[in-house]
């Protein structure tokens, strides 16, 4: 049978405030064991939550970056279940009327057209602690300091056809909100997770089928893998005559297979009711758009632009608006340069690479933007041939490596020139330096002047190396067009 | 509104409550009379009565995103049956 694949993404992001959703405790990643745990985080009795006006502004942001109806009445409500990450015994959350309605983002297919998804909703509410179950003697060790750290929990319609687009999407997401400022982004410290709804049903047929839910996945690859092999699972059991039972279910990146959580003795039955600690939030349309005039150019806006005024392919502005630190880097280079395709070239190139070698984000490379500007400059103007532009760029990454990294774009031209590395093109010096090599080689000249016409291209090569091993720097184009006319005279 | 028996030991069972069945029926009862008591609200006619999320006729103040809480772990700790290396101990809990 042919079947269709459905899925909904819930993506949760934490929110950059410096500190928490309902207290004034810090919300500062890696610190020792519950030191940023207070009294409200704690639940002990006798406090009261205040709401962290940051995390409204920010979850604000949100909605109006994905064109959703922001509400303006919003209510906090109690989800109740009792787990010793949770000290309250409740989760406080938005049920009935979240912040941020019904929106929707774009996302972009191998096939280079869009598709729009549609989302649900997004609502506010708190991160639960950490357990740890290894090495407590046989007891959990529980960490409250993620307790309380506000949260955007962005629940998507069941519009995802496949993992790809559903990897597409939580990619598209993480763009959104680490250009807006609102995440970090940081999927290695679990500042975005994502729990995927998958369920098959027939092709052509309206109702879905049973939807298993698998929590807590946190990377891109990991949320198209775990995807993967649950359709495979629902697809054998179904194809088998079984059916599937509704569950959470876990992924193992390592055995690359989901598996049943433990399922819990008594069904959940979170009995919901509006929080009485915290008031109603209203917001007017004042507000709403005094938030609205501090939203940045965001992704599809800047890759339509980088395509449309700087004629850079789709590809190119794909990958360059993806990330606003990268878009940021790229666009200051290549304004420097006033050349966009160099500048995308080079990002995408030597930057990338650089990159992924150190395991860096570019906010931390030794090249600063200003400096690849001066760089691609110094090649525009014929300074730098291609060759030694890579030197100047590898030497400015080994001094930053080496702990002596020199940000100044000074520094650049004072490389160029205690390297030698500045481009002769002088074509009276390269013709004297081209006519010492043939001297000194006459071997090869014979060899070349034996060598048929039609393969003299290439047998030209050596004389090419050792010109330019002869006098570093010189521009290759011109040795060729001097060797060219120098060798044609010889025969 | 009357409850089952098996209503009330679900009740019992999201509350973390240990009953003995000896008490069920008394809880059965008690809780039933609660409910019947609140349920004399749906005489009163609410049809032009906007639903309430709050009591209190106000709206939430809101804090300033600042740090204000510091470290009081040793403090906190003290009530805690038992802690490791800053943890919380509790009987192991394994999904």
């Amino acid at each position: 049978m042919e079947w269709e694949v459905v899925i909904g993404l819930e993506i949760h992001a934490q929110l950059a405030t410096k500190s928490k959703i309902f207290s004034g405790a810090s919300t500062a990643y890696g610190a020792d064991a519950n030191t940023q745990a207070c009294a409200v985080d704690l639940g002990l009795p006798g406090v009261l939550p205040v709401f962290n006006e940051e995390a409204l502004r920010m979850a604000v942001k949100f909605g109006l970056a994905i064109d959703a109806e922001i509400g303006k009445r919003s209510v906090f409500d109690r989800k109740n279940y009792f787990y010793p990450d949770s000290p309250k015994g409740y989760q406080t959350t938005q049920l009935h009327h979240p912040i941020v309605g019904m929106g929707h983002i774009d996302i972009e297919l191998d096939n280079g057209s869009s598709k729009r998804i549609n989302v649900t909703r997004a609502h506010l509410e708190e991160d639960a602690g950490k357990s740890v179950h290894e090495g407590f003697g046989g007891m959990s060790g529980i960490d409250l300091n993620r307790a309380g750290t506000p949260l955007v929990e962005i629940v998507s319609e069941p519009e995802l056809r496949s993992a790809k687009e559903a990897s597409a999407y939580f990619r598209k997401m993480h763009s959104i909100v680490t250009y807006l400022g609102i995440c970090d982004g940081d999927l290695s410290q679990g500042s975005m997770r994502c729990d995927c709804n998958v369920s098959l049903r027939p092709k052509g047929q309206q109702e879905f089928g049973t939807r298993t839910e698998i929590k807590n996945v946190n990377s891109f690859r990991n949320v198209e893998r775990a995807i993967d092999v649950e359709i495979e699972r629902q697809m054998d059991v179904l194809e088998d005559g079984g059916t599937i039972t509704q569950e959470t279910r876990l992924y193992d990146a390592d055995k690359n297979e989901t598996r049943s959580m433990r399922s819990k003795e008594v069904e959940n039955d979170y009995r919901y009711f509006p929080c009485p600690d915290l008031l109603p939030i209203i917001i007017d349309d004042n507000y709403i758009e005094a938030v609205r005039s501090t939203l940045p150019e965001l992704p599809d806006a800047k890759r339509k632009r980088f395509i449309e005024s700087h004629q850079l392919s789709a590809n190119d502005a794909a990958v360059l608006a993806s990330s606003r630190t990268l878009a940021d880097y790229f666009e200051i280079a290549a304004q420097a340069a006033n050349d966009y395709q160099l500048a995308a070239n080079w990002v995408q190139g030597d930057v990338s690479a650089t990159l992924n070698r150190l395991e860096i984000d570019i906010s931390e490379l030794p090249v600063n933007a200003e400096q690849l500007g001066r760089i691609l400059q110094l090649i525009k103007d014929n300074t730098l041939n291609n060759g030694g532009a890579k030197e100047v760029f590898n030497a400015l990454v080994a001094l930053g490596e080496a702990g002596k990294a020199d940000s100044t774009v000074e520094k650049v031209d004072a490389l160029v020139d205690s390297m030698g590395l500045k481009q002769v093109s002088d074509t009276g010096a390269i013709e004297a330096i081209v006519a010492d090599v043939l001297a000194n080689n006459p071997k090869l000249v014979e060899g070349y002047l034996n060598t048929p016409v039609e393969k003299r291209g290439k047998a030209m090569g050596p004389f090419i190396g050792l010109t330019r091993k002869a006098a570093k720097g010189v521009n290759p184009q011109v040795v060729m067009e001097v060797l060219k006319k120098k060798l044609e005279e010889l025969g | 509104m009357a409850l089952e028996q098996d209503q009330v030991r679900n009740i019992a069972e999201l509350c973390r409550l240990q009953i003995d069945d000896a008490q069920i029926a008394a809880y059965q009862n008690n809780l039933s009379n609660i409910l019947e008591l609140v349920d004399q609200l749906s005489a009163v006619d609410t049809s032009d009565v906007a639903p309430m999320a709050h009591p209190l006729d106000a709206v939430q103040r809101l804090r300033a995103d600042q740090v204000t809480e510091s470290n009081q772990r040793e403090h906190f700790q003290q009530i805690a049956p038992a802690t490791e290396r800053g943890h919380y101990l509790v009987p192991r809990v394994v999904e």
